[in-house]
This record gives C-alpha cells, structure tokens and sequence, in this order.
C-alpha cells in the first residue's frame, strides 16, 4: 500500500554540508527546528493572550478602579489606572485572535505536524522543506503585525475576533476599526496563506512520504488527526481569505458586500444592497470547522500519550479514525449554529441544529474510547498524562453543554451569554491548551534532547486544572442567569448585582491560574538547557520517532530509514517480553497482527 | 487597589509553592529516579489527587447550584412560548447533569484504580465491535429525542402566526439606544429607510413622510406591552448589528442594518405581579442588601442605590464603546394602563417639526 519509502532511499542525506547559524537556526528548512520555531513563537503569543485575559478579569471583578497593571501596560487606554471602555473591546477582540490562530492553530498545529509527521511515518523531512520554511516565516510576519497593531493611535482591532460588520467596517463606528483593523486583516491574511502552505505541505507528505510498511490503518491517530486537520484546513480557510478581502475591498474601495442602509454619525453613507449576514456565513464557514482544526490535533496527541501512558493499544482504532472523519465532515456543514438569531431564514436554523447535535455522535464515540483506553491500563502518572485526562475531562464538561447550544430553541436565551464562553473557552479553549501542553510535556525530550521536570510539571497540572474548572464551570451559571458576554462593566444593571460575588471567584481563579503558568515558563526555558538529559526512548514508546538518535541530525536517521511492521498500539501484547512492541520490530514467527 | 493586593498576594503564594518544589527536587538526589519519568510513588500521588480532583468537580457543581442555581433564565418566563423553553432547558440539564457525573467518574476512578505498578500487566484488549456500537447508539438515541423536541420548540417559537392577529412593534436600534416604534391604530408600520432619517425635522427613525401608514405610528423611548397580548417585533438598525435580548421571555433576535428581522411573543405576566413573585421579591431583596454595602459607590455615579425589578432590553452583540450600556425599560401591563399610556404619546405627524 505505501511502497514509497524509494523516495526517502538516499540515506546519506545531509551528512555533509555545512550549515551556518542563519541555515540552522533561522531560515532553517528542517522540519524539527521549525517546530521549535512555531512552539517558541507561539508561546510568546500565548503569554501575550493570557495577560490580556488577565486584565480582562480585573476588569470585570473591579470595575472602574485603579489598578497599576493597568496603568503600567495600557499607557493612555487606562488614564490614571482606570481601564478604557474602548481597549476592553480590545483585549477581547486581539485575545480571541491570538488564542485561536496564533496559539491553537499555528502554536499547536505548526509544532506538532511539523515535527511529527516526518518523524512518525519515517521520512527523512517534509515533502517541501522550502516551503515549510517559508509556512513559518509568513505566520511570524503575521504575529509581528499582529503586534503592531496593539500599538496604533486609535487602537487595535475591537470589533470582537468575528469582526462582523458594520462595526468593523467604520471607523466611524469605533477607533479600533481604522488602522488597527487594517492591520488585524493583514496579519490574517498572511496567516492564512501560512496556514495553507502548512497545510498542503502536511497532505502530501502524509500521502506519499510514508515509510515501508506504514499503510494507512498503521499510522498514529496523532498523524491521522494532523492529516484530517491538513484538509479541513485547506477546505476552510480560504474562504475566510475571501470574507477579508471583500472587507477590505468594502473598506478601502467603496464597495457594498457587507453594507447597506447605514446613517452614522449624522450621515447617510452610500452603501447599498449588501448584507452583514452574508459575511456572518462567510466568517462562520471558517470560523467553525476552525474550533476542529484547533482541537482535532490535540485529540491525536491526547490519544496517543493515552495509549502510551496506559501501557494499552488505543481502543477502537477504527473507530477512532472513523470519528475523525465524521467530525471533519460534519464540521463544515455545521457553521450556521452561530446564526441561528442572527435573521437567516428559521429554517435554515432547523437544519443547522440537525447536524450539529449529531456531532455529537462521533465525539461521545472519541470519550468513551478514551476511558476505556484507560481501564485495565497500568497507568503512568507522567504529566504528559495528567493532561490528557484533563483534555478529556474538560472535553466532556466543555461538549455536553454544547448540546444546549446547538438547540436552536435554547440558544435564543443563551446566545452571547457567558454561557457561550464558559462552553467554547472548556470544549475548544482549555481542552486544546491541555492538548497542547501534553504534546510538550511528552516530545519535549525529542524537541530539546532534555526531560522537563516532571515535578513542576505536576504543579503546573494541578493548579490549571482546579483553576480552570474554578473559571469556567461556574461561567455557566452566570450566564443562564442572562449576563450578556463583551461587557465592559456589568455596574449599569443592578438586575446582576447578585452575580458580582461570583464574577470576584472566578477572577481570582483566572488570576491564580494565570500567574501559574509562570511556573511551566520556567520549567519550559530552564530544562532546555539545564534538564536532564533525556534517554532516546523515555517513555518506552512504539511510535518511530523514539529510534531516532536523541541528538537532532538532518535527514533524521543515521542510516536506512527503518520499515515498519506493526500499527503502532502494540502495548502489553501478550508474548512479548517488554510491554511495549515498537513498530519497526518484525513480527515474530506465528505472531498475528491484530485485525484492528 | 483590591486587584493589585491580590496580584501580589497570588505572586507570594507562587513564589512558595516554587520553592517547594525545588525542596521536593533536592529530596530526590541520589534516588535512582531515571530522569523525570514517573514512578510508582508518583503513580500513586496522582492517582489518589485524581479522586480528590473528581470530588473538586462534584463540589464546584454543588457549589454552583446552591449559590448560582436559582436559575431565573429556567424558571418565571414571562411569556407564553417561554415555558416551553425553560421545560427543554431542565431536560437537557438533566441529560447532561447525569452523563457529566458518569463520565467524569469513569475517567477519574479508572485512572486512579489502574494506576501504574511495576510488574503488573495491562490487559491488552483493542476493540470491541459491540462496545462501539453500544455507545454510538445511546446518543443516537438521546440526540434524536432532543433533536425532536427541539425543533418542534423552535419551529413553534418562530412561526409567527398571523392569524393571532399580533400587535406589530419596531425595535430601532442604534449606538448606543434603543427606540420603538408602535403602528398605531392600523397596526401597519409606515415605511422607512435611514436614507430618509432627517434629523431637523425630528424624523429620527427614517419614516416616509408621506405614507398613510406612517402618520398614526408612534416613537418612544420605553416599551409598553399590554399582558396576553400577541406581539410582532419587527427590529432594524440604523448603524452596527446589535441584538435585542430580553431574557425574561426567553426572545432575542440580531437588528441588520439594510434588513428587517423579527420575533414574537405573547408577554404573560405584568411588571406588578412579576415583581410580586416570591422568587422575585426574594432575588430583589438580595440585590439591595448588596447595592446597601456600596451605597457610597453607587451614589457616586448618579444611580439610584433602591432596586426595583424591571423587565429590560439588552443589546447582545458588540456595537461599540457603550455597548455595556445599551437599554431599554420594558413594562407589561393590562390593556387599560396601556391604551391610556399610548394615548399620552404623540403620534409620528404631529411629532414633526414644522418648517
């Protein structure tokens, strides 16, 4: 089935020439070092999100008082102390932006695909280094753009990270939506054609750089998830490349796609005929199957340090592949559960709750696998681990209320309510961030050659985890209860005076859980150069990554590229002396492979 | 300054907790720890915080439900289609109430009862065909019921029946206030573009001036609703989307600026008896003995400290600056006190500034 291992066949590959510091470090084209690029780049971003999310839970526990950090990092948007109802939309707006793209998408994706994908199929690289290359130069000109942006007069971007117009088409309307939503729709644009090289880079070289023997139902369900997303990806996001461009074309050039009927400021504007609902379709055809580009990935390491860590195979391959491929479908035919008020046809809101409460079929199928995954296992408590069962923990708490959201009839009351954020920030928020943190937990020492420590790593584990729920659970509540979400300040509706005691409980965990994250900062930049060193396979793990030489070399192996002989579950196989069986071991004489 | 005190307070608690850590390190030298990969007595730790961490998310919901559980938005609908609403929250509540619990005690018990041990076995055990069918067809099960049940509710709330003859209302929107705009005693609104908003004449809504059916309409900056009454909101907005939200009948709907969206409902409850509500009377009293202990604050930014319960109109999509505070008051009352408030108003025509 994949006899392709021909093209990989020049084993002295990289060997000889030389590289510089500029080859190796900056425009490098191997696929390792450009994941520690994207990792490094998006924690930054990420530290960068979650201050802003910071700030904004100061805000809303205290509302209009004076507070230094404020003042010392919003400059002229916080007079005296006291934040600036403007900037709050801001923060909003860039913390959405930058969790999801910048963190989820490229900090999450860009690391793992790359620098698994090659590894986990046996491939001496990615099909296209250059490309690969320049996939990551483009999303840090858009991250740095991204930045800039916070810095322009007016303000950045405010519209919220859907940036629905009107408001985000007048800068009339608002400050943030001159320069600064200039900027944000050329950071994203160059994000997209990023994202796309990415992509493309990722579908073929799952296609055709396999290494002998890695048929299709042999591969990790981390490559399938990478594999899938790749698709997804090139299916969805060019669509948002679209919606932004004819916004700025709307913006810049006068003409009415999004617009029509507007008097603003005192005067009737030209636009005619255009409708903000159809940018709403534009935005969400991305924008949703966007939540399963973010966490589809994570559910592939997850599965994968579930396995490993249980000493199990994963339960239900199949099953877990075919969920995948359900997911990926379903997800671009669901976008329309963000519009069910927003004036589209009711109908058209019937059909779109029919198809997302079947996605929950598919990730019910994923939960139960998992924790069956996990019975009878002889669990290793690794952080690595610790996370993934909070991925699935969070999963379920997250996608359960989902049911609640995609029932046209309830999200009438619940629509843009806290209830969306509590259910969006646990199901695709926190559950890809535990993702995310599992894979470094796990591949750090393939990364760096060095063990995070594992001490911290259960500090940091505990702490997020009691704070996330601590944040988002009781989110629920205050949002049944009708308080609207992007609120500067609740001050102006005694109708919530009751719920600010609980918005303080929440701020405080938010807090507590963001300073944490100081402690795996630590643990992340400290271990790359002082801890210990890590043996080539530390986790006693299947997959080919693990017979590479801990010491990153061009071409990934000295010699031959290994084949492959077996899936890559073969945990506690019965008949083998160790409880692990990786895939590059024959199978014995009788031994079957299992018909999974 | 509060914030500052805590930020430094979570700083402190961090910087010891980092210590700790590194105490916890210096313990293990010497030990034949193989580079940072867990041990049986760290299997053990963790498992047993896994059941500590289970008990901490059975707590927190507890927590929730008895501090948070009064649940206003699932119980007092105060109109006819928000019952329904309320009965299809409580049962998918449940749903997921039990399924949260089940899950989150399988995933959580396992991981503690399996936890790793040198020398013990996993079962190797990779599929099984009856397992997955098992739990694909539970959901399948449970969604479709919901699913039923849900667009029944859906269809029922958003088929506006004309026949019900309803009172036809304009929600206006735009940065940052709401107006609306009754049709008078056609109950047909006048025809109206913001390309004819002209604000020296007072004609602030864009209405037709020379439509028939505009001339009986009427603008106001409060919404009076008489109580079992079918409505008919027809909402516009002139600059930004908004959304009117008025959780108390359970009916939000987007204002598109260039389009004319709608909602309607039945308001079953005035103002007078909601607030005579037991659960009210209860929820308002809380609300004042709180805005009592900042009565000093709230003086300050001109409000009234003295709560009274009040329907309200929210906008529930980003608009801008003052979004925070886009409202509008809403009164239900029986059809007497209402045809005596809206004979008080001015009618469109007359409200016109001559030239």
């Amino acid at each position: 089935m994949s006899a392709h291992a021909d093209i990989n066949a020049h084993d002295d590959h990289g060997h000889h020439h030389k590289e510089t510091f500029v080859t190796k470090y900056i425009f490098s084209q191997d696929h390792k070092m450009i994941a520690k690029q994207y990792l490094i780049t998006g924690t930054i971003m990420g530290v960068i999100g979650v201050l802003m999310s910071m700030m904004m839970r100061m805000q809303i526990a205290w509302p209009e008082e004076p507070n230094v950090l404020f003042e010392a990092l919003l400059g002229k948007w916080a007079p005296g102390g006291v934040m600036d109802a403007d900037i709050y939309l801001a923060l909003v707006t860039i913390h959405g932006t930058i969790m999801v793209f910048f963190v989820l998408t490229a900090g999450l994706s860009g690391t793992f695909s790359n620098l698994l994908i090659p590894l986990q199929i046996g491939a001496r690289d990615m099909a296209s280094g250059f490309l690969n290359m320049i996939s990551y130069w483009l999303f840090f000109t858009s991250s740095i753009i991204m930045v800039i942006s916070l810095f322009v007069e007016a303000g950045p971007a405010a519209a919220g990270w859907t940036i629905y117009p009107p408001l985000s088409a007048l800068p009339m309307a608002q400050g943030g939506s001159g320069l600064g939503m200039t900027l944000w729709l050329v950071s994203m644009a160059i994000f997209i054609a990023s994202s796309l090289l990415g992509s493309l880079n990722y579908i073929v070289t799952v296609i055709n750089l396999r290494t002998k023997g890695m048929s299709m139902t042999r591969l990790p369900l981390t490559i399938w998830a990478f594999f899938v997303t790749a698709i997804i990806g090139v299916v969805s996001f060019p669509v948002l490349l679209s919606a932004a461009l004819l916004l700025i074309m709307d913006r810049s050039f006068g003409t009415s796609f999004f617009l029509s009927d507007i008097f603003i400021q005192g005067e009737v504007l030209h636009y005619h005929g255009g409708s903000p609902v159809l940018f709403e379709h534009l935005f969400w055809f991305l924008g949703h199957p966007e939540v399963y580009i973010v966490i589809l990935p994570a559910m592939g390491l997850v599965s994968e340090i579930i396995a490993t860590n249980a000493r199990k195979p994963i339960f239900g391959y199949r099953a877990m592949i075919m969920s995948i491929l359900a997911i990926a479908f379903l997800s671009t035919i669901v976008w329309g559960h963000h519009m069910f008020i927003s004036g589209m046809n009711p109908f058209l809101g019937s059909v779109f709750t029919f198809t997302t409460l079947l996605i929950a079929i598919p990730s019910a199928v994923k939960a139960f696998n998992w924790i069956t995954t996990i019975w009878k296992g002889n669990v290793q408590m690794n952080p690595a681990m610790l996370f993934s069962i909070g991925f699935v923990s969070t999963f379920i708490t997250g996608g359960l209320t989902g049911i609640i959201l995609g029932d046209s009839a309830l999200d009438i009351n619940v629509h843009d309510t806290y209830f969306v954020i509590a259910h969006f920030h646990l199901v695709m928020g926190i559950s890809a961030l535990y993702g995310m943190f599992a894979g470094i937990y796990h591949w750090f020492p393939k990364m760096w050659g060095r063990m995070l420590n594992k001490n911290m790593g259960y500090l940091h584990f505990w702490v997020t985890a009691i704070c996330a729920y601590g944040v988002f659970f009781p989110m629920h509540f205050i949002g049944m209860a009708g308080l609207p979400r992007r609120y500067y300040t609740n001050t102006n509706f005694p109708l919530f005076d009751d719920l600010h005691n609980a918005n303080v409980v929440i701020s405080v965990f938010a807090l507590v859980g963001g300073v944490f994250q100081l402690v795996y900062l630590y643990n992340f930049f400290s271990s790359m150069f002082i801890g210990k060193k890590a043996v080539q396979n530390p986790w006693r793990s299947n997959t080919l990554e693990w017979t590479t030489p801990v010491k990153h070399i061009h071409g990934n192996w000295p010699g031959a590229i290994p084949h492959v002989h077996r899936w890559s579950y073969d945990y506690s196989k019965p008949g083998h002396d160790d409880d692990f069986v990786p895939q590059n071991v024959p199978l014995k004489e009788g031994e079957e492979e299992l018909q999974h | 300054m509060t914030a500052f005190l805590t930020l430094i307070i979570v700083l402190f608690v961090a910087v010891a907790i980092w210590q700790m850590v590194k105490i916890f390190d210096l313990a293990q030298v010497g030990s034949t720890d193989n580079g940072q990969v867990a041990t049986d007595k760290d299997n053990t730790i963790n498992a047993y915080l896994m059941m500590g961490f289970l008990a901490f998310i059975y707590l927190i919901t507890i927590l929730s439900f008895w501090y948070l559980g009064d649940l206003p938005l699932v119980s007092n609908a105060a109109s006819e289609h928000g019952s329904e609403i309320d009965n299809l929250m409580i049962i998918s509540m449940v749903v997921i109430f039990l399924v949260q619990t089940l899950t989150q005690f399988l995933l959580h018990y396992f991981a503690f009862k399996y936890k790793g041990e040198k020398g013990r076995q996993a079962l190797f055990y990779a599929d099984n065909n009856t397992l997955e069918a098992i739990w694909t067809f539970i959901p399948v099960i449970v969604l479709a019921g919901l699913i039923i049940y849900g667009l029944f509710t859906w269809t029922s709330i958003m088929n506006v029946d004309e026949s019900d003859d309803p009172m036809v209302i304009e929600l206006y929107a735009q940065q940052f206030n709401w107006k609306a705009r009754y049709s008078g005693e056609d109950n047909v609104l006048g025809l109206a573009n913001v390309r004819l908003i002209d604000i020296d004449k007072a004609n602030i809504l864009g209405l037709d001036e020379s439509d028939a059916n505009a001339q009986d309409d009427v603008i106001t900056t409060e919404l009076h609703l008489p109580v079992g009454r079918p409505i008919l909101f027809k909402m516009r907005s002139q600059d930004v989307l908004h959304s009117a939200y008025m959780p108390h009948f359970r009916a939000q709907m987007n204002c598109v600026p260039g389009m004319i969206t709608q909602f309607g409902f039945t308001p079953t409850v005035t103002t007078e008896e909601m607030r005579q509500r037991p659960e009210i009377v209860e929820k308002v009293a809380n609300i004042n003995q709180i805005r009592k202990e900042n009565s000093a604050a709230i003086l300050e930014k001109g409000q009234d400290p003295f709560y009274q319960f009040d329907y309200l109109l929210l906008c529930n999509k980003i608009c801008g600056r003052s979004h925070y505070n886009m409202q509008m008051k809403i009164i239900v009352e029986t059809q007497e006190e209402y045809d005596a408030w809206i004979k008080e108003q001015k009618l469109f025509k007359d409200s016109l500034v001559k030239e």
